[in-house]
């Protein structure tokens, strides 16, 4: 769907993207991930045309982007709002005319999603009027309303309470079922596991991981298992001896909970092997560490010193 | 539909739509109207009574001073006291001395600083007794010094216009006030621009626009949007003055009041001199000179020379106003940047002001012609009319000043386009020197 491909802006003296090449696969919704600073918001704005690459060029379904295609993007920036003073549907149907929809065409559009987000009686309510959660639904169905190829959302979740949050989850769902391509920057690292097939995370400039979640779940495993026991802490330790490694073991009230790192190349089922002689094995299940390990390993081995505050 | 269609579009209608507009473009006229009327009225009618104690310590004028409605003068021949007037019911007090005819000096004492126009009526009363004694004294004949008595009256002639007379002085009055209106509406609008570049920054919703627009796009769509709300404000005034001037006009006519004879009963003051002037034998003035003056000036042209520099300056400085509003984030922050940009426009006006005593002077010249004062001075030049005669000059001046718009414009896409998304932090002089070079 979207390549952007050895893209490199800097301003001045710094580096804002260094060579960065990335995929977002058709159909699918890519999480783009980095500390604060790291470059995504620059390279949102490149592939949303609001600036321009100095060297590197971005593609749309196979295609240099032109001027032309950004009727085909929907973006929800980070930094966003409305004119406080103008009213709700007047505001709705300007932002969807900017984008390029006939005047008739976004009336019957908005007053579907009006209807469906039960919103219509703001139609005629000046903004200022809306609560902050009552705007940000106003402002996400101006983002999505021209039913846009590539949806671009930076923080889609804040300024959502649970329920509406939620709401706007299940839309971003929907989007994708009907076809749309959706790229989501956020720090919430739930929203990533629950919600993205693919991501890229992004450190100080620079791409420093990018594929399927699974796979770089799975990658960043640390062969650690997690196994309950009928057993003490010490018939178990000398069980295990060299094929694994004890990390920690707290006793329970009916098990034991030991968690194990794999040594060398041994396998769970040589650990198990060496263990069932001497304990009652319950229950063995392999830790995969959730995104937010994978974004904090993945950023403190690019670098330890922290990426500086100016995005 | 064009973008930048519907953006100039908004501009325009939300900002007509406002209750503010409505009351600027209707009650302004009434306003302006109505608070010269009322000066007019206020100017006329004297607030207070005045009892004026004249210390007539060589008895010339004692009974001789003429009372006024307003005005009456009551006479002592002893110096009162401070504390002696502060409690009489004397409103003025005025000391006339001893060698009075020598010095032609008098003292007067107030409670309250009364108005200028008592202050002549004290001073003209006192002037025409005054001048009777010496008369006298020096056995003159009074019908004699009436014919004696010159007030020269110089009429200016330009050798140029075939020996026309000329009405300079009063011409370039005419063309500061131009000039005044030119530096008030341009700043006024400019500021507007400002506003509303600031209005879509502080509201977030600038990348949320650009990200279906470009940020020139945006940006003179507001410049021109608001331009236009300039435009709609100039008609509706333009035919409201129209309309009120007529009816004002057939109001008059039904008074039976010739507007002329208005003029001339006006002010107390006129009333005298005229008088004054009838004694030393001279003509009241021509009331037709006010005529002859709006008769000089070639309206059409003058008008078509302001809507140019008017559009022109307008596009120059909201362009640079756009720019400092891209740069800030709220606008308490703009005055670092507003000076600047605002310092032509007021040098402009002293340039301006200096134009009606002496229009040839190089700098005038020079104003008229650099495209950040231009707008303003070169009215001046316009509405005398001698700039016709040099039509280079207004040439020159006219292409300095559309080149200057466009390339102040492109400098303040550049800043505007980086600064809108710039949060966080004011930026200095050389950081919108470094936007400007950023690529795009």
């Amino acid at each position: 769907m979207l390549t952007c491909e050895h893209i490199v802006k800097r301003y001045g003296a710094h580096t804002a993207l260094d060579d960065v090449t990335l995929t977002v696969p058709a159909g699918s919704i890519f999480g783009l991930l980095g500390p604060n600073g790291a470059g995504k918001t620059t390279l949102i704005r490149i592939i949303t045309r609001i600036t321009g690459p100095d060297t590197g060029q971005v593609l749309l379904e196979g295609r240099p982007m032109t001027a032309a295609d950004v009727v085909r993007i929907g973006y929800l920036p980070e930094e966003r709002g409305l004119y406080k003073k103008m009213k709700v549907g007047e505001q709705a149907l300007y932002l969807a005319q900017l984008k390029g929809m006939a005047k008739a065409e976004a009336r019957k559009r908005l007053r579907e999603w009006f209807e469906r987000w039960e919103m219509t009686a703001w139609w005629n309510k000046k903004v200022e009027e809306l609560s902050k959660g009552m705007a940000q639904k106003v402002q996400f169905v101006s983002t999505v309303l021209h039913a846009p190829r590539l949806l671009i959302l930076d923080e889609p979740f804040s300024g959502f309470d649970p329920i509406n949050a939620d709401l706007v989850r299940q839309e971003i769902l929907r989007l994708r079922q009907e076809g749309t391509t959706v790229m989501l920057s956020t720090h919430n690292m739930g929203s990533v596991e629950e919600l993205c097939d693919h991501i890229a995370l992004i450190d100080r400039s620079r791409k420093v991981l990018d594929g399927r979640v699974r796979d770089i779940r799975r990658q960043f495993a640390t062969r650690t298992y997690r196994i309950e026991h009928k057993g003490n802490r010490v018939a178990f330790a000398n069980a295990l001896s060299f094929t694994g490694e004890l990390l920690e073991h707290t006793e329970g009230e009916e098990y034991s909970t030991a968690r194990v790192r794999l040594v060398h190349d041994s396998t769970v089922n040589q650990v198990l092997r060496q263990l069932l002689p001497a304990v009652e094995v319950h229950g063995v299940q392999e830790e995969i560490p959730g995104m937010h390990d994978v974004f904090i390993r993945a950023v403190n081995a690019h670098g330890t010193v922290p990426a500086d505050m100016t995005e | 539909m064009n973008k930048i269609l519907l953006i100039i579009r908004r501009e325009f209608i939300t900002r007509v739509r406002k209750p503010s507009f409505l009351i600027m473009t209707i009650l302004g006229p009434l306003l302006i109207a109505g608070t010269m009327v009322g000066l007019a009225y206020l100017g006329m009618q004297e607030s207070d009574d005045h009892l004026v104690l004249v210390v007539d310590k060589p008895h010339v004028v004692t009974g001789k001073l003429r009372d006024t409605e307003k005005l009456r003068f009551l006479y002592a021949y002893e110096d009162l006291s401070d504390s002696a007037f502060k409690a009489s019911p004397y409103t003025l007090m005025v000391d006339v001395n001893e060698a009075i005819l020598e010095t032609n000096t008098i003292q007067l004492y107030y409670k309250e600083l009364p108005s200028i126009n008592v202050q002549r009526t004290v001073q003209s009363e006192l002037e025409r007794v005054l001048e009777r004694e010496k008369l006298r004294v020096n056995h003159v004949d009074p019908d004699t010094y009436a014919r004696i008595r010159t007030a020269l009256n110089v009429q200016l002639f330009d050798i140029d216009k075939g020996g026309e007379r000329s009405y300079e002085q009063a011409l370039a009055i005419v063309g500061f006030g131009f000039g005044y209106i030119m530096f008030f509406f341009v700043f006024m609008y400019a500021v507007q621009v400002m506003r509303g570049v600031l209005e879509e920054k502080s509201n977030r919703i600038v990348e949320v626009l650009i990200s279906s627009v470009r940020p020139f796009q945006l940006m003179m769509g507001k410049i021109v949007g608001i331009a236009l709300v300039g435009l709609a404000q100039f008609v509706i005034w333009i035919v409201l003055t129209v309309v009120l001037m007529t009816g004002g006009t057939a109001l008059l006519m039904k008074d039976r009041l010739d507007p002329r004879q208005v003029l001339a009963e006006q002010p107390m003051t006129g009333e005298l001199q005229a008088e004054l002037m009838k004694e030393a034998g001279t003509n009241v003035p021509d009331r037709n000179e006010v005529l002859e003056v709006v008769d000089r000036i070639n309206v059409p042209f003058v008008l078509a020379m302001f809507a140019f520099y008017f559009m022109a300056g307008y596009l120059l400085y909201s362009s640079l106003f756009a720019a400092v509003g891209s740069a800030v984030e709220n606008e308490t922050d703009t005055q670092q940047f507003m000076l600047p940009v605002t310092l032509p426009l007021i040098v402009a006006i002293i340039i301006a002001q200096m134009a009606i005593t002496n229009p040839g002077s190089p700098l005038v010249f020079w104003g008229s012609i650099i495209p950040f004062t231009s707008p303003v001075v070169m009215m001046v030049r316009v509405a005398m009319g001698g700039v016709l005669e040099s039509p280079w000059q207004l040439v020159l001046s006219m292409v300095l000043l559309a080149g200057t718009f466009v390339l102040t414009t492109w400098v303040a896409a550049r800043i505007y386009r980086t600064g809108i998304l710039m949060y966080g932090k004011k930026p200095t002089w050389r950081e919108l020197g470094r936007w400007m070079m950023y690529k795009g």
